[in-house]
């Protein structure tokens, strides 16, 4: 239990996806105008992560690490398809996204109506497929560390949206110079809070 | 677009537009803002940025060839999964190239040689590009937004190995010309993810001062 609650604190702060990773930049630069919307974004990548980590965790696992084919006999042991990885991840990526839409749409209409035009954007965040690419890399012990890391990720994720919404709210006051405006602020920003999030790097776990 | 003329030359003023545009004009990170992620992480060196650079252009020009190929075979409601299957196809043979004869820096890269996967620049083209257009203006198109990409990526990288250690591909040219006698010192933050973001924004800068009309007015 204590090991699942490093893992998810890990995950929002010392390992952030986007200022130790910059992972899912786009979305996270393109959408932040508002407060609003990148709550809702950032809370379809929370849910989006939770699944697919684990579910990817499972493919890995049983499908296509080195030796993980053993379960269909001796003679499958020395089979390793983990080349097969970013095809397999992407794939599960894109269906659960469509799927996890339907859902949606299905019994919560009202949920739908929020989060559903940034689920498609979500499809091609390059933080949900860097979770699952660093979960393989990682080698968690168990799905349950995995989902922990999955989610962890979602949250860090969403607070650096939220964090930049609001900071780009505010700055819309400012006199900042005009080439510098939108985009280039916005980089800088980030780029300040980055330092300011590597205070959580020295922390041991 | 090119339905209307039916034999243009292959270097027309019209395809060579397709490849220099997007390398300043609207250059895919500094203009469209796509496929920031891997332009940031893997800078911290010139040579992980140059491989990620050729990569993405091998990548993009083949993906948009055969995307803009088959674009009235695939029916519109999948497309998304059939195109990230074609990238992802072509991301693993990169990377088990890059293995087998660049190990080093395949291993520096980690990641986010699948991350070009979910790259939006090759998404976003070929969704905006290939899928509406012939497959040699798809190609063109495909090559000169990654190069577009690919050049502020060597920018960025030049910059964070030289101030941050000193070197050029490896070479300490600061060494060799003495400056660490003067009381220079490497700068750290250079090597840090954060520079990057700060070597970017001022890129971004330097070219909305050059052409005013990409100025952000919201």
């Amino acid at each position: 239990m204590e090991n699942l609650f490093d893992i998810f604190i890990k995950a929002i702060f010392v390992e952030n996806m986007i200022f130790a990773y910059f992972l899912g930049m786009c979305s996270y630069l393109a959408v932040s105008k508002t407060v609003e919307t990148s709550t809702g974004l950032g809370l379809a990548v929370i849910f989006v992560l939770g699944i697919t980590v684990p579910v990817d965790y499972l493919i890995n696992e049983y499908l296509l690490a080195d030796g993980a084919l053993s379960w269909l006999g001796p003679e499958f042991a020395n089979i390793d398809l983990s080349f097969l990885s970013y095809i397999m991840f992407i794939a599960v990526i894109a269906s659960m996204v469509q799927l996890v839409e339907m859902v949606i749409e299905k019994f919560s209409p009202s949920l739908y109506a929020n989060l559903g035009i940034f689920l498609p954007l979500i499809a091609v965040n390059c933080s949900i497929l860097g979770g699952s690419l660093f979960m393989q890399e990682r080698d968690y012990n168990n799905i349950a560390e995995a989902t922990t890391f999955g989610l962890g990720s979602g949250v860090g994720w969403f607070l650096a949206i939220v964090a930049i919404a609001a900071i780009r709210e505010k700055i819309r006051y400012s006199n900042v110079p005009a080439p510098l405006r939108g985009l280039g602020i916005t980089f800088i920003i980030t780029g300040l809070m980055g330092i300011a999030f590597m205070a959580f790097m020295g922390i041991e776990l | 677009m090119a339905e209307t003329k039916e034999k243009e030359p292959l270097f027309s003023s019209k395809n060579k537009k397709l490849l220099s545009e997007p390398m300043v004009r609207n250059n895919p990170i500094t203009v469209q803002v796509l496929g920031i992620c891997s332009a940031l992480a893997i800078t911290v060196k010139l040579e992980p940025s140059l491989v990620m650079a050729i990569s993405v252009i091998a990548i993009m020009g083949t993906a948009n060839l055969i995307i803009s190929l088959m674009r009235s075979l695939i029916p519109p409601r999948i497309r998304i999964i059939v195109m990230l299957t074609v990238i992802a196809s072509l991301v693993v043979l990169v990377d088990e190239i890059l293995a087998a004869f660049l190990y080093d820096v395949s291993k520096q890269l980690s990641v986010f040689v699948g991350l070009i996967i979910t790259n939006c620049i090759i998404m976003g083209r070929l969704e905006a590009f290939a899928s509406s257009n012939k497959p040699w203006p798809s190609f063109l198109d495909g090559i000169g937004n990654a190069a577009g990409y690919g050049w502020i990526l060597i920018i960025v990288g030049f910059f964070r190995e030289l101030f941050g250690s000193g070197e050029i591909f490896g070479y300490p040219v600061f060494e060799k010309i003495g400056l660490y006698q003067t009381g220079y010192v490497d700068n750290g933050l250079m090597i840090l993810p954060p520079a990057a973001l700060f070597i970017v924004g001022i890129i971004i800068w330097v070219h909305r001062s050059r052409h005013p009309e990409l100025i952000d007015i919201s």
